[in-house]
């Protein structure tokens, strides 16, 4: 009898400690999981989903990344030998999601192939193709929202007033994605500032510019998204502009009224009246 | 050479695949391109890891079909022909803890037979749950943010960087920790294929009329529990965790053990 009921005294007690320790074994897990989330500067491949969403998806094969490393032209023209690919996957000490794939401009930027090689090959759904698609769905990559560059003006030399479009050269959608903007150099009188303006509906993210730019560190660099975009909110609605009306809520595109009549009262009437405090 | 026949040849194989998975990054083929967590065998067929595609879906995401067939290929396999002989004929984790656990005999380590209070073989299971349940909590495929085994193998593929560590804490914990610490304990990968291939035809057939009950198999074994027919009874080691890596059929200098497919009509 009392054997038995050491037994059992046994058992409960080895249970709650299995179940106690694999609860800390759980949180340590879950903590250090969600920790290794944390890298919101990453720029992933074209055709990514959200990067929350990606960092789930993204079931880590590599294919992308060996598409992008054997693509046709990344080939040296001269020593005919294989270049470094674009893709990189995240390595221990990366800081980023380990076994992911992401890449760095100012190494290798993204090329922007018409054939797109590394997203249709991913198996997950990590990388959407039909997000770099046009509407016959034929792959379009110009469609890829890898990141949005931005200039910091302080370091660019082109709001110095030196001559310099190297990031407006370089980039593959030269004149649409970026833009040269001309005003006057009053310090000179004589000069012209040639600013670069980068237009976010158009820029694909590829880092072209961010490699060319000749700066010491790049002073147009690319972000992703997320990062970069700022977002004006639901109560700053541009009254002159129907469709962003629609932004406010239930609206009806035929009721929307964009001009604002002007007060029938004669202005010397409003002038004239008694302020009452 | 007969002793060391089937070792001579898991490693072909282990050392094989990753020399077609190098190839398919470095040079451009297209025979088995990816890694274990999803590949591609010919350029057409999916395979996927049935353990990483569930982590997977646990989170909720809806994964591509591509990983889900390859899941189901793969399952397949070891359901019907390999047991649970991934981890010692595919799994580039089994040469480093072959290695520790090699070592481990040479400098005889394990001359005292050591109790592990809190670490069961059973642990593996409890973590392959807890991984699930983790990977629903947070998110994200919770296994695939540590898991040695793709960390070595896309570190061959693609670079080790600080990865290399992960390996070296292994083999350290092998040889110097736990007796098989990882594959035998610890990893959840091969708990899921333990159970996959539990009912395999492949098995290790024990003949006991031919057993001098020397033990030879017991030492080399990774996972010796699973051959407690040993001078016991001629069946076959039906046990889950039995890898198929064939080292006790190397060993036996009897002729008592070998490769032969599943009977079901006895036991």
């Amino acid at each position: 009898m009392a054997n038995s009921d050491n037994n059992r005294r046994k058992f409960f007690a080895t249970t709650l400690q299995s179940v106690g320790l694999t609860a800390l074994g759980g949180l340590l897990w879950s903590g250090y999981s969600d920790e290794v989330k944390a890298s919101p500067l990453v720029l992933r491949p074209p055709g990514a989903i959200k990067e929350n969403d990606f960092l789930t998806a993204c079931i880590k094969c590599g294919l992308c990344a060996e598409a992008c490393q054997n693509r046709d032209t990344n080939v040296d023209k001269e020593t005919g030998l294989q270049k470094e690919g674009t893709l990189k996957m995240a390595k221990g000490g990366d800081h980023r999601l380990i076994g992911t794939p992401y890449f760095i401009p100012t190494e290798v930027p993204c090329y922007m192939c018409e054939d797109i090689p590394c997203v249709p090959v991913c198996p997950s759904g990590a990388l959407d193709q039909l997000s770099v698609s046009n509407e016959k769905e034929e792959l379009d990559i110009n469609a890829a929202r890898m990141g949005l560059a931005v200039v910091h003006k302080e370091s660019c030399i082109a709001y110095w007033g030196i001559q310099c479009d190297a990031c407006y050269r370089a980039c593959p959608l030269l004149g649409d994605a970026i833009t040269i903007e001309t005003q006057k150099n009053d310090r000179t009188g004589k000069h012209a500032f040639m600013l670069p303006i980068v237009h976010d509906d158009v820029c694909t993210g590829c880092g072209l510019c961010e490699k060319a730019c000749v700066t010491e560190k790049p002073a147009i660099f690319v972000l992703p998204m997320d990062v970069s975009k700022g977002v004006a909110g639901d109560h700053y609605v541009k009254g002159w502009d129907k469709k962003d009306q629609l932004r406010a809520g239930d609206r009806d595109l035929e009721e929307i009224e964009t001009k604002t009549k002007l007060s029938e009262k004669p202005a010397s009437d409003y002038l004239n009246t008694e302020v009452e405090y | 050479m007969s002793n060391i026949k089937y070792l001579l040849l898991r490693r072909a194989t282990q050392i094989g695949l990753l020399v077609l998975y190098f190839g398919a990054n470095a040079y451009g083929w297209h025979i088995l391109e990816g890694t274990f967590g999803s590949s591609l065998l010919f350029g057409t067929i999916p395979l996927a890891d049935p353990y990483t595609t569930l982590q997977v879906l646990a989170t909720g995401f809806v994964l591509g079909t591509d990983v889900l067939l390859g899941a189901l290929i793969i399952t397949f396999f070891y359901f019907i022909v390999g047991g649970r002989a991934f981890c010692s004929w595919v799994c580039p984790i089994n040469m480093v803890t072959d290695l520790a656990n090699w070592l481990r005999r040479k400098l005889k380590l394990d001359k005292e037979e050591v109790n592990y209070r809190f670490l069961k073989r059973s642990a593996r299971y409890w973590i392959m749950v807890l991984g699930l349940i983790v990977s629903a909590v947070v998110g994200i495929a919770a296994f695939e943010v540590l898991s040695p085994i793709t960390i070595m193998q896309r570190g061959i593929v693609f670079g080790f960087g600080a990865g290399i560590a992960v390996i070296i804490a292994i083999f350290l914990f092998d040889l110097f920790g736990v007796k098989n610490g990882w594959c035998g304990h610890l990893c959840p990968l091969g708990a899921s294929y333990s159970l996959i291939g539990k009912a395999s035809l492949i098995r290790v057939k024990h003949d006991h009329e031919a057993c001098t009950n020397c033990m030879e198999c017991k030492v080399v074994c990774p996972e010796n529990q699973v051959l407690h027919m040993i001078n016991k009874e001629s069946i076959s080691v039906t046990d889950g965790e039995c890898t198929n890596c064939g080292r006790c059929i190397d060993v036996c200098g009897d002729d008592a053990l070998g490769f032969s497919i599943r009977s079901f009509g006895n036991k």
